[in-house]
């Protein structure tokens, strides 16, 4: 019944659209990280999507995954501020490249998609249940 | 009695196994919406069920090697899986409207529910037949 795949598909989607939202709030959370447990400053994280074909007969229909998850290469950003504890011998504090607009951004995308793939179940649930009521 | 009951039952069979394949593909766009360089697929739903109940079966190659490709498409029905044309491709190299593929779906999940019912109905008919009442 290649319905059922619907369920499997949405749900990668929704899986990887999660993480997606978790790699938003790590970033979010640490904008102002000037250093952390490597002594290094925080640094951005992206996810990676790729369509992942599933198993069976199914034809093209593909779930997705996250395959990993990158540091971002932006530059980092420098703050002058001689008084900082982290500060090198110029007065310059290496900052986290965490760019609070494109995280934003980043959020709305995910959580739309999740909402969509939230309503595909919500269908297929729906066509589900019908079909196992026909002939009653 | 038991062919004239299949032939009736048959084709919203068929179409039934098209609509949920369909709807498997749509639900894959949906999902895929974020991937970089995933490009959205359909069938030709007309021309899959024409060619599901027509005489004429679909034209494959046969493999005498295991090195052989599959021409023959890998689902049920053997309907074609084709790449739609975008109408705004966007920088990623993804093809996926969300708009059309949403409207998609709910127009596929319609029509499905509508050949349900017509076997639902169909059914009823056949039972009451039966019954002789």
């Amino acid at each position: 019944m290649s319905l059922f795949n619907l369920f499997e598909i949405s749900g990668s989607a929704m899986t990887a659209q999660s993480k997606r939202l978790n790699v938003v709030a790590s970033n979010l959370a640490n904008a102002d990280s000037a250093t952390s447990s490597t002594g290094q400053p925080y640094r951005a994280k992206q996810v990676v999507f790729s369509a992942t074909p599933l198993g069976g007969n199914n034809g093209a229909a593909a779930g997705v995954r996250v395959t990993r998850v990158i540091d971002d290469p932006a530059p980092m950003k420098m703050m002058y501020d001689p008084k900082h504890p982290m500060a090198d011998a110029k007065g310059y504090v290496t900052m986290p490249n965490v760019n609070a607009v494109e995280e934003m951004v980043n959020m709305i995308s995910a959580s739309r998609s999740y909402q969509s793939n939230a309503d595909v179940m919500n269908t297929a649930k729906t066509l589900l249940l019908k079909t196992l009521q026909l002939g009653q | 009695m038991i062919g004239r009951i299949d032939d009736e039952i048959g084709f919203m069979s068929k179409a039934l196994n098209l609509h949920a394949h369909r709807q498997q593909l749509l639900a894959g766009n949906i999902a895929n919406a974020d991937t970089p360089n995933y490009k959205a697929v359909d069938i030709d739903f007309a021309k899959a069920l024409r060619a599901a109940v027509g005489p004429e079966t679909p034209v494959g190659l046969s493999r005498t090697a295991p090195g052989h490709l599959q021409a023959r498409e890998n689902n049920p029905l053997g309907a074609r899986t084709q790449y739609r044309q975008s109408s705004q491709p966007s920088i990623d190299g993804n093809t996926v409207d969300m708009d059309v593929e949403r409207t998609q779906f709910i127009d596929n999940a319609i029509r499905y529910q509508f050949a349900l019912d017509r076997v639902s109905s169909k059914f009823r008919t056949i039972d009451l037949a039966l019954k002789g009442q």
